[in-house]
């Protein structure tokens, strides 16, 4: 069965939604699929807020803004898509209020903003109040509201359909071919669908779910990243994923920067805000990568709490009344998973994978690249965390992947509706489906294989022991010893449900093959970037060497399977590279 | 500790009617119920099925019928469960999926029914349109809607009749009708003045338990009968 639509959305989180609400506007017959139902989507997880430079609370300006993602991303990012992000922050976020969003306000009835990690005032000078919020659920009020203007546009969603496939026409998508339409898994009865577009947008989101230790959903695994690579499309930046520092321990559900941009501390095992040693100028504040290194260094000099492997986040001073009004999610959480009581108890904590800077290339109208020229892909968009436009560079700051998300999911729809004027619906045969046919098939078929969760568990202990917030040459060696031995293994991988109905044994299954992909290419992509830049800390290498490494890497499947890597230039406007001291 | 998991499982392609089936599981005080269901998918029974993603409570994807009330299974504690014994169903008064899947189509069909979306066709300003923190308040509580159906599926007024809006739909609805920004409240109370609207509700409060974010749900079902009411006058 084939289905056409002039456009698909892949992924219903916050850039997918806005894509298609984009597209409803444009009068496109559009249609978004999920593999979840769309208010499941962990957009609906992020918490502090959204950064702006409204000026609400005190001055700002977005050339501020625009430095600081580049400071904070330590000059890996695109400086004219920063400055896109910067300028359009502030327009996508009076638009998300004029749709609904219910923004905390200030005395004076506008929306409130309070300060978050590395956004500063005047090129660094110190903290400015730049994040709009909605109490601490700003990600779960961003989808919802999104998600409310999509139905009252009649936007057509495909729910719990898993896209398993890209369909391609006139070649692989690294050789010149257009993105046709995907294969998508029904989830209720098995059923594969083939739909037929003019155009696709990616906006799965990342895949945290390859580290033990996470913030990330269970269904972040990288499978719109890992289709578009599996057909050509390189994966950018992969050695960039970013570690936040405040994860409950053990589970690493994320306890808001928020908490911090309020006035949190950061505290040892004697009570001192250690910052001071790393960050004096914004301390707690200080950019992700750097306080989640400077949590590690203190553990690892024994001053985590009674010697072990986290220190606390400390909310006491902050009173009830603050806590209760800007901080109530996350001081739930901390009673349920923690059973600690945050007006009276400092809280444990530790890094926790988050956010994969990397993912599909685009430019800065989404569309999709497939070289160091930024050839563009026809036919194929991505933005969100799934997307590298690159406005993150090395280092995400706080809120900015809700920016980019607001920003780069409405250029996305618009976008999209540009490209696929005059163009003809491709040619699509009922076969495309065929090939990842005979891969469900395979996997469902095995009687007695490798079972999926001992693979991801595998895949997750050495990613996170190897390949985490510190890296050298030897433990990567050996993360890419066993992301090859697991891939291997993962040939023979089979499941124990091998019914048609609502088989998530089989999904999960696929998704460790997504996991896998994104897990070598990161793994690949670490080894040859021999020095320390935003999030990615080599300790053979500590210093940042911008003669030989102040370029972005793309990672493209060779032609025998293997991992092959090319570097393109980073786009520099206003800002000279420096160091980055806070 | 050892933990015994009473699941109440149903494979359309393999069993006539559902039936009970017992894990016994290791299980910490703090692990969830989550976390047991994983441990028994992963490994003793990957044909086990459940929906789940964020694993703390944002989502809305597990709600489920445990220890005979509605919770997620991800933010309910073996310790607070009491007992070496846990029961797991799926939420009451859905179709049956598979296991402890449920068709959800129904239940988003009522939230879509009361037009859970801001209304204000009038020209918006260039900034954002003002509003105090104390009208921002009227609404902050029914913000909280996860949309995970752990409300109107442990409402017997639903399972009386299952027409009834349900207390989701009605909070998504309050989160409007009270919006100073919004237009349309009018046309929403005339929705819920409907014989299958708020009057259905018998304030039995089982809603109010069952909701994991702790959303005053009977407030605001009374909040809205009472404007529907006051409309009337």
């Amino acid at each position: 069965m084939i289905r056409d639509h002039d456009a698909l959305v892949v992924g219903a989180g916050g850039a997918g939604l806005w894509a298609a609400l984009e597209l409803a506007k444009a009068g496109i017959d559009s249609a978004v699929l999920t593999k979840l139902y769309p208010t499941r989507s962990h957009t609906g997880a992020a918490q502090g807020g959204v950064c702006a430079a409204l000026g609400n609370q005190e001055e700002d300006h977005w050339e501020w803004h625009m430095f600081d993602t580049i400071k904070g991303g330590d000059y890996l990012v695109d400086q004219d898509a920063a400055e896109v992000l910067a300028r359009e922050a502030i327009e996508t976020v009076i638009e998300l209020e004029h749709m609904g969003l219910p923004f905390n306000r200030t005395d004076d009835g506008r929306i409130d903003q309070r300060r978050f990690g590395g956004h500063t005032r005047n090129y660094g000078e110190g903290p400015v109040k730049r994040a709009c919020f909605a109490a601490d659920r700003t990600g779960h009020m961003i989808l919802q509201t999104l998600y409310q203007q999509c139905l009252k546009a009649g936007v057509r969603f495909y729910d719990e359909y898993h896209v398993v496939d890209l369909v391609t026409e006139g070649g692989e998508l690294g050789a010149g071919g257009r993105a046709a339409g995907v294969v998508a898994y029904r989830i209720a009865d098995g059923e594969l669908v083939t739909l037929r577009s003019k155009a696709v947008l990616l906006a799965t989101g990342g895949f945290g779910r390859m580290f033990r230790v996470t913030s990330n959903a269970y269904s972040l695994t990288g499978d719109g990243v890992a289709l578009a690579y599996r057909h050509g499309v390189p994966m950018q930046d992969m050695e960039f994923y970013q570690f936040h520092p405040t994860g409950i321990v053990g589970i690493g559900i994320l306890l808001s920067e928020a908490a911090r941009g309020e006035g949190a501390y950061l505290l040892d095992n004697d009570g001192f805000r250690f910052m001071e040693r790393y960050a004096p100028k914004l301390m707690e504040l200080a950019p992700r990568d750097m306080v989640s290194r400077a949590i590690v260094q203190e553990i690892r000099a024994g001053r985590g709490i009674d010697g072990k492997d986290y220190v606390y986040l400390d909310v006491r001073h902050l009173g009830r009344k603050m806590i209760d009004e800007k901080l109530p999610d996350i001081t739930d959480f901390v009673r349920v998973y923690q059973g600690l009581e945050p007006y009276t108890d400092p809280i444990p904590i530790q890094p926790t994978a988050h956010y994969a800077m990397g993912g599909v290339p685009t430019n800065m109208l989404t569309q999709a690249t497939r070289d160091a020229a930024n050839t563009v892909v026809p036919g194929l968009s991505a933005a969100g965390e799934a997307a590298c436009v690159s406005v993150h560079g090395a280092n995400r700051l706080g809120t900015n992947s809700l920016v980019d998300l607001l920003v780069f999911g409405r250029r996305a729809g618009r976008q999209m509706a540009l490209d696929i004027r005059g163009q003809d619906l491709p040619q699509v045969s009922e076969e495309v489906m065929e090939p990842v046919r005979a891969e469900i098939e395979a996997i469902r078929g095995r009687t007695k294989g490798e079972r999926k969760e001992a693979l991801r568990h595998e895949l997750a202990d050495v990613m996170m022991d190897d390949a985490g917030v510190y890296r050298d040459a030897v433990g990567l060696e050996r993360a890419r010893a066993k992301v090859a031995e697991l891939r291997a293994r993962y040939e023979n991988v089979s499941v124990d449900d091998k019914g048609t109905v609502f088989n998530t044994d089989l999904l999960e299954a696929r998704e460790v093959g997504y996991l896998l992909d994104c897990a070598e290419t990161m793994v690949a992509a670490c080894i040859n970037r021999k020095e320390s830049r935003g999030a990615h800390s080599r300790e053979d290498y500590p210093d940042r060497d911008d003669v030989n490494f102040l370029t972005h890497s793309l990672a493209t499947k060779g032609a025998d399977g293997a991992v092959e890597l090319a570097y393109k230039p980073v786009t520099i406007t206003k800002f000279q590279p420096k160091p980055r001291v806070y | 500790m050892t933990v015994e998991l009473r699941v109440l499982r149903y494979d359309p392609e393999r069993d006539a009617k559902p039936h009970e089936e017992r894990y016994t599981v290791e299980a910490g005080p703090m692990d969830r119920v989550l976390d047991l269901l994983h441990k028994v998918k992963y490994e003793q029974d990957g044909t086990l099925t459940f929906r789940r993603s964020c694993a703390h409570g944002v989502c809305g994807s597990d709600a489920m019928l445990i220890n005979g009330r509605n919770r997620l299974a991800c933010k309910i504690r073996v310790d607070q469960l009491g007992g070496r014994k846990i029961t797991v169903a799926p939420l009451p008064g859905l179709p049956v999926m598979k296991d402890l899947v449920v068709d959800m189509e129904g239940f988003f069909a009522k939230f879509r029914s009361v037009q859970p979306f801001l209304q204000n066709e009038s020209m918006p300003p260039e900034r954002e349109r003002r509003q105090s923190a104390r009208d921002r308040a009227r609404y902050d509580d029914t913000t909280k809607c996860i949309l995970c159906a752990a409300c109107t599926t442990s409402c017997p007024s639903f399972w009386a009749r299952p027409e009834y809006v349900g207390p989701a739909a009605i909070v998504n609805a309050h989160r409007f009708i009270f919006d100073s920004r919004d237009d349309a409240a009018e046309e929403r109370l005339e929705i819920l003045a409907d014989k299958d609207g708020v009057w259905r509700c018998r304030t039995i409060f089982n809603c109010v338990d069952a909701c994991p974010r702790d959303i005053h749900i009977t407030q605001a079902i009374l909040e809205v009968s009472s404007a529907i009411t006051g409309r009337r006058v």
